[in-house]
């Protein structure tokens, strides 16, 4: 069984801090397929349309019938670990310095034989195991053969940790902690086991309900953070960058305007200023100091969360100019994915439907609670996605988006 | 030539004139007015650089910097106020320059704020200074002096619970009075308005800004270092930034004292 994770020592300040190095990433095309289920914590595998045969490894014709119309489906994932090897050497640097690494065969329903790497609380072959599709510190897709039944402290164990960004032990910033969802979230990470966890607190006069009583939470400390200004950020930057470990950007300015209902810029720009230019803000100060620490011990710096918004895929025209800032922020949040991979700092983007919050007055439920969508990003953080659609609009928008944007463009303008 | 002014320079040189700063120092820390989220926000202050001798601009350190006409220490013109909006020369860019220097009248409310922060300065406070400290000339500026700028921290200088700021200022009958019998040119504090925390809730609302420049009188806020003036004899510069119909600018206030007179 898994050892339960002890709170690491400080770190041994005449050492090297050790370099982050990938596993190996290259992938064919058609084997990124994968990533869309697996970015999200599902296992998906190719499945020919014509004679319903399951592929793997991924590839462009089926396996049986020569079909090329393989489509990707979601997989039980429940199937039994027929074959296992330690892996005692590699010429990959990212494994030389992980070994010993257990690896195995995993037959699966469909036929299938799969490559997993093996949790350390898998009984030896044959044994009944879990598989799932997990991101690699590459941000690529792998497979993972889990035992059968949850066992105690198995997110600890060696392999986990380097799929998850699980918040235990590892030191956090939540960027506001004024409004409810930041609170939730202060909560939230405390729970699992985060420690310290650093608030900021923007325009510190304005006390919002709520707010004095994470202030009381011993692992809380309060930062004057404010991503509107420069400074301030760098400040900041320069005080807890070197030692923050997930990166949680909850700021956000929400107006409900479309371009008629407000004369001006002002409202639009505050959106604009915080969602988009807040984050570019963070991510130039915070960023570099992260990607130095991506392998800095058992508690390595390890995630970057954006709250975005799931109109930030299609614009919500009541909400319309809040819409746009959050599609900014989305595409400059692929931006810092990409630079972030290299070094195996996740970023991970949310995109919540409507909060149950005061910019959402006047809309209808479902709307998703700030605990809910708390315990959702925390939850992302142990299992280790990095795309969260969290809540039954999400949802809901997410499928209608990826089944035709152009019907969606015209249901959002019409809800 | 002006045998004044040169005796001016001269004092100036000589030190038996003292130059006070009266201004604030503009920084992204220091507070705007706060209004509820769904109205129009006066922007803080904010500097970006532009190239600090790097690949930006490797000779050069210089900044972009963005504000409100209304942040930090600053000049309230009458077409800031709907009872102004009708005036002539009513915005920063067409007021008289000789309007931006005058003498200062410089009531001492410490006292009273430190005890009631919701301090309201009455014509009978200003009656009773009157008569200590002689009356207010025409056409100066009176500051109330809270020492409200000695809070260094933002939160105990906004001063905020959930009925919002609380915060010294004038009473309606006072802004009246000395618009109409004292022929003041405008209204100083220290707060950050020219108006008390809770003067929403007066009758008019924001009575300072709504009689003084409803006729055609100035304000000047965020001020600091009032407590080096004088009583009466200082004489102010306040000038603000030219902008075309601005309402008001961010601006440097300096005052003349004699020197040794505080």
């Amino acid at each position: 069984m898994t050892a339960p994770l002890k709170k690491p020592k400080r770190k041994n300040p005449i050492l090297r801090t050790r370099l982050p190095v990938p596993p190996p990433s290259a992938r064919s095309r058609v084997a990124l397929g994968m990533l869309w289920g697996a970015a999200q914590g599902r296992l998906e595998l190719q499945v020919c349309r014509d004679c319903a045969t399951v592929q793997y490894p991924p590839r462009e014709v089926c396996r049986r019938c020569l079909s090329d119309r393989l489509d990707w489906k979601p997989q039980s994932g429940e199937g039994e670990l027929v074959a296992e090897t330690l892996i005692r050497h590699s010429l990959e640097l990212y494994f030389r310095e992980r070994a010993p690494w257990r690896a195995g065969l995993v037959r699966l329903p469909g036929d299938v034989t799969v490559v997993a790497h093996v949790h350390a609380d898998v009984p030896r072959p044959a044994a009944r195991v879990r598989v799932r599709a997990h991101l690699d510190r590459a941000g690529q897709a792998v497979l993972v053969a889990l035992p059968e039944k949850d066992t105690p402290n198995m997110a600890d164990d060696r392999i986990m940790r380097e799929m998850t960004c699980d918040p235990k032990f590892r030191k956090v910033l939540v960027t506001d902690g004024k409004t409810a969802v930041g609170q939730a979230l202060v909560k939230a990470l405390v729970a699992a086991g985060a420690e310290p966890v650093w608030v900021g607190n923007a325009e510190p006069w304005k006390n919002f309900p709520g707010f004095e009583e994470i202030t009381k939470i011993p692992q809380v400390s309060l930062l004057s953070l404010d991503v509107t200004d420069q400074r301030s950020v760098r400040e900041i930057a320069g005080e807890i960058a070197g030692r923050v470990d997930i990166v949680i950007n909850n700021c956000e300015v929400h107006r409900t305007y479309g371009i008629s209902q407000r004369y001006g810029t002002d409202a639009a720009r505050a959106e604009m200023d915080v969602n988009y230019f807040g984050l570019l803000r963070l991510a130039q100060e915070f960023g570099p100091a992260l990607r130095a620490r991506g392998a800095d011990g058992t508690n390595s710096a390890v995630a970057w969360v954006n709250l975005l918004s799931i109109y930030a895929l299609s614009n919500y025209p009541p909400h319309g100019t809040f819409s746009a800032s959050k599609a900014a922020a989305h595409s400059l949040a692929q931006c810092l994915r990409a630079e972030m991979r290299p070094t195996g700092v996740r970023v991970v983007n949310v995109y919540p439907g409507p909060i149950d919050d005061e910019w959402n007055q006047l809309l209808l439920p479902p709307k998703i609670a700030p605990a809910a969508l708390a315990n959702a990003i925390v939850g992302a953080l142990k299992s280790g996605v990095e795309d969260v659609y969290p809540g039954d609009i999400a949802q809901d928008w997410l499928a209608r988006w990826r089944d035709n944007p152009k019907a969606l463009e015209v249901e959002a303008a019409n809800p | 030539m002006s045998a004044t002014l040169m005796q001016l320079a001269s004092e100036l040189a000589g030190g038996r004139i003292r130059v006070v700063d009266l201004t604030q120092t503009l920084s992204p820390d220091f507070p705007t007015i706060t209004l509820p989220p769904e109205m129009g926000q006066a922007w803080p202050f904010r500097i970006e650089e532009i190239s600090r001798y790097d690949d930006r601009g490797p000779a050069s350190y210089w900044n972009n910097v963005s504000f409100s006409e209304h942040t930090g220490t600053h000049f309230d013109a009458p077409i800031h106020w709907i009872s102004g909006r009708d005036l002539p020369n009513n915005a920063v860019d067409t007021i008289p320059p000789e309007h931006f220097v005058g003498p200062a009248a410089v009531i001492d409310c410490s006292a009273e704020s430190k005890a009631d922060p919701d301090f309201l300065l009455s014509v009978d406070f200003v009656k009773k200074w009157e008569a200590k400290h002689s009356k207010i000339a025409p056409r100066a500026w009176v500051l109330m002096r809270t020492d409200w700028s000695k809070h260094i921290d933002p939160v105990a200088y906004q001063n905020f619970d959930e009925t919002g700021q609380h915060t010294p200022g004038p009473d309606p009958e006072v802004v009246q009075f000395l618009v109409k019998e004292r022929d003041v040119i405008g209204f100083g504090t220290e707060t950050i308005g020219t108006d008390a925390g809770q003067a929403f809730h007066l009758n008019p609302p924001y009575p300072c800004h709504y009689y003084m420049h409803g006729a055609g009188r100035y304000g000047l806020q965020c001020l600091t270092n009032l407590d080096q003036l004088p009583a009466q004899g200082a004489v102010i510069f306040a000038a603000p930034l030219k902008i075309k119909r601005g309402s008001g600018s961010p601006l440097r206030v300096l005052a003349l004292v004699p020197a040794g007179a505080k």
